[in-house]
């Protein structure tokens, strides 16, 4: 039988960077970004669980791969479900190697939520990551349920008309240890929840948002600062929940304090270039409720 | 080849006593098969079921047309379903009753009171007098199996002893 | 030991020799007998695995597969609508070329519900890359079971295998069982293309056609190989437990004029109506075929043919039958018959081959 893994093709870059330089992402792509940064938190003892997404795409063709760290691609609505038996399998051999499934939204909040759902209530040992870039972008951008009111996708030629999907709420509903929010942007805050994360046994989820310029229509240069621009303006709140004890993280703070327009943020982007001015006041409404609900929760009230 | 037909409602035990008489026909050294027929598995439901025991290896999956016997567990489904259908002309019945019902005459009819004899040792699961183990004492006693192997069945099936008592009880009421 | 059993408990009993490390399960009727009593197994010590109740069967396949990579024993099973619905998985754990092993009992498909014994479930299912074997009585089950480890997780093999059996006609039905003590008979699983952290590799990452085309082909070769495989382990079964499997269970068949082919409890009624039919002179013989992939090469002389298919591919035929055309060039008379559990008799299959029109399609019973 012919081997079917692929061999590391690139070498000479640094023992803890386990994305080589040779990924095929987009320029200014954050959710390698990101990626890079988890597998750093996380270590070699790794294995990385990639449904259907730019991420499955990004690791090179055969037989060669950018990722230094066992990689499983899957099914688009299996990565949980996958995960859970590869969880359920290093238990039984007594291993600690940690199970990372690393999903677009699409795969998250669509077509693989009942996998990561049925996954979260069995307490599966693993850290499920969405990195959330609004839209299918390994299909070329069309409207997934975390595409937000208004934004332009290939699917919704004249801007998206319903909202995005509170992912964050449904999987709390779960009770799990631990969920963080987190941002391409902000690198260590994003590095010290995913080690947070992994000291953890049980369900853990994180979601990051991961702007994509392509798909958002923005310089490949500027992928940083509309991340931190999302921030700023309270629209992207970022935070830990360690079972109840919800902690706001330090930018979203800065930002329920003193938010940056969210004008700013939509002008930054060519998928907003229709937004209509009701929409703006749903998004602004969503947003203050959201970001309410959470000082809420952190005060204790 | 001997074939029994067993009509009884979902939740009675048909199935399990159907399970008993192909386990105490084996330990008799036969062979025996038990197929319950599955419609709506609902409470309450007529639920038949077919046994066979034989010397050779049984290669028979399908229903049985013509039984030797007939075994009613509930006799308020002979009012539902013509339980006597296709009996072969010298074959018997056993009606769990305490008196011929009135559809029955005319055949060669068994009775024995089974729920009396559960109710009598409070044999009774969820509110339902248990019929499954005392009807295998009845069938003992007409000889389908031995009495060593329908005890042997029960106990290997059921630990509570009320479950053998009854068996003997209905063993020594069938005449 | 020799008791009793259902063919659902026997499956389970024969899973609580092979011992996998996970288990993904998913009740669908009639299957739920089998992760029931895995769950009773795995509760009262009397087997360690992992057990992962899913929340669909989608899940319960993807289990198996993010489970079976890491290099451990693993199974799982269905039914009809379980198995369509995990279908997509089905493929990949073929194509992932993990020894995964499930046993799918078989039932009709919606709409109406129907919960009763046909065969299109699991046929539908021929071209996935999964061995498939279709059998007859409790003890088959459960010997088919243990079996279908040691064949998929052969390195020549490392396909994962589907051991098939009727719904309610096998699945509820008591027969005897003798229960064996496997001892070595599965070897230790080593799987080498197993996830390895300190070997890190990338898995089904995207693959270009040519090499892509060469990896299916992969697939097939070991499912040629799987030939000699299933031959090897049938009769390594027969001298330590003493019960003797092949491609195809033949009855009579010797000095027979006329064959009835089918699969499942079909095939074991067949023989009764074989035995109707030698009394009255007639040399028929029954063959019941147990293996569809890898479709056995089948020892038909130039007798006349009635295949019988609880299965139906519309708009083309009965999938046996134009199994046995296309792999032949033999035309016979296609019986369909015992679909959504229909009652099927040794009576009514003697009655087949007496009115057999050979080149000929017939649905029994609804075929004016």
């Amino acid at each position: 039988m012919t081997d079917i893994r692929v061999q590391i093709v690139m070498s000479g870059t640094s023992a803890t960077e386990y994305i080589c330089k040779c990924t095929s992402a987009c320029a200014g792509c954050s959710s390698s970004l990101i990626l890079r940064h988890v597998l750093k938190a996380a270590g070699p003892d790794t294995v990385l669980v990639v449904p259907a997404c730019c991420t499955s795409v990004l690791q090179g063709v055969w037989p060669n791969t950018a990722f230094n760290i066992p990689v499983y691609n899957v099914a688009f609505a299996a990565a949980a479900a996958v995960a859970s038996g590869m969880a359920a399998a290093f238990e039984s051999m007594g291993k600690n190697t940690n199970v990372i499934a690393y999903a677009g939204d699409g795969g998250t909040v669509d077509i693989g939520i009942q996998a990561l759902s049925g996954a979260l209530e069995r307490e599966t040992n693993f850290l499920y990551i969405c990195y959330d870039n609004e839209a299918y972008g390994n299909t070329g951008m069309q409207r997934s349920g975390s595409t937000p009111i208004g934004a332009r996708t290939t699917t919704t030629p004249g801007g998206k008309v319903h909202k995005k999907k509170d992912l964050d709420r449904i999987i709390a509903a779960h009770n799990l240890p631990y969920m963080a929010t987190a941002c391409s942007a902000y690198p260590q805050d994003l590095a010290k929840k995913v080690q947070k994360a992994l000291s953890i046994k049980g369900p853990k989820f994180m979601h990051i948002l991961a702007p994509c310029p392509p798909g958002w229509r923005y310089d490949a240069s500027k992928t940083i600062e509309v991340g931190k621009m999302a921030v700023k303006t309270g629209l992207w709140a970022m935070y830990e929940r360690e079972y109840d004890l919800l902690t706001i993280s330090g930018p979203t703070k800065a930002a329920m304090i003193k938010p940056a327009p969210l004008e700013d943020y939509f002008k930054m982007q060519g998928r907003f270039s229709g937004l209509k001015e009701e929409q703006v006041k749903t998004v602004r409404g969503e947003m203050e409720r959201n970001l309410r609900m959470l000082k809420a929760e952190a005060e204790g009230c | 080849m001997f074939e029994i037909r067993l009509h009884s409602r979902g939740g009675q035990g048909g199935v399990t006593a159907a399970k008993l008489m192909a386990l105490a026909a084996f330990r008799d050294g036969k062979y025996a098969t038990a197929a319950p027929f599955y419609g709506a598995e609902r409470r309450g439901a007529p639920i038949v079921s077919f046994i066979r025991i034989d010397d050779k290896p049984i290669k028979i999956y399908s229903q049985i047309h013509n039984p030797d016997l007939v075994v009613v567990l509930d006799p308020s489904i002979i009012d539902l379903v013509n339980v006597f259908d296709g009996l072969k002309p010298d074959g018997k019945v056993l009606i769990n009753a305490t008196e011929v019902p009135a559809k029955a005459a005319g055949y060669k009819v068994s009775l024995v009171d089974l729920t009396g004899i559960a109710l009598k040792i409070n044999l009774i699961v969820a509110g339902s007098p248990i019929l499954n183990t005392p009807v295998i004492g009845a069938l003992a006693k007409m000889g389908l199996f031995s009495r060593e192997s329908a005890s042997a069945a029960i106990k290997e099936m059921f630990s509570d002893e009320r479950n053998y008592q009854a068996a003997l009880m209905a063993f020594e009421e069938l005449v | 030991m020799l008791t009793i059993s259902t063919g659902n408990n026997a499956v389970a009993a024969a899973v609580r020799q092979a011992i996998p490390a996970v288990v993904a399960a998913y009740p669908i009727t009639p299957q739920t007998e089998i992760v029931e009593q895995i769950a009773n197994y795995v509760t009262n010590g009397s087997l360690k695995s992992k057990y992962i109740p899913v929340e669909s069967e989608h899940s319960a396949m993807a289990a198996c597969i993010g489970a079976s990579i890491t290099g451990i024993r693993t199974f799982t099973a269905t039914s009809s609508h379980g198995l369509l619905y995990m279908h997509e998985m089905v493929n990949w754990a073929a194509g992932a070329r993990l020894p995964i092993v499930m046993a799918n009992v078989n039932r009709a498909l919606g709409p109406g519900w129907n919960v009763w014994a046909e065969h299109t479930d699991s046929l539908q299912a021929r071209d996935t890359g999964w061995l498939q074997v279709y059998v007859a009585t409790v003890q088959e089950a459960y010997d088919a079971t243990i079996m279908a480890f040691r064949i998929a997780e052969d390195r020549r093999v490392y396909l994962p295998v589907m051991i098939n059996l009727d719904g309610f006609s096998l699945s509820h039905i008591t027969q005897q069982l003798e229960e064996s003590e496997i001892g070595d008979f599965i070897p230790p699983l080593m799987l080498d293309h197993a996830i390895d952290t300190k070997a890190p590799a990338g898995y089904g990452c995207m693959t270009p056609s040519t090499d892509y085309f060469r990896i299916r082909y992969d697939i097939e070769r070991s499912m040629r190989d799987s030939v000699a495989v299933i031959r090897e382990t049938e009769d390594a079964f027969a001298t330590k437990f003493g019960r003797k499997y092949s491609w195809t269970e033949n009855y009579r068949c010797e000095d027979a004029e006329v064959l009835v082919l089918s699969m499942g409890t079909l095939g074991k009624e067949a023989e009764v109506a074989v035995d109707i039919l030698r009394d009255e002179g007639v040399k028929a013989g029954a063959m019941r075929v147990r293996w569809i992939r890898p479709f056995p090469e089948l020892d038909l002389g130039d007798r006349e043919l009635v295949v019988i298919d609880r299965n139906y591919s519309f708009g083309f035929g009965g999938i046996l039958a134009s199994s046995i055309r296309a792999k032949t060039g033999r035309q016979c008379y296609n019986v369909i018959a015992g679909i959504g559990g229909q009652e099927v008799t040794y009576n009514d299959i003697a009655g087949f081959i007496r009115n057999r029109r050979i080149g000929e399609e017939t649905w029994f019973g609804v075929d004016a």
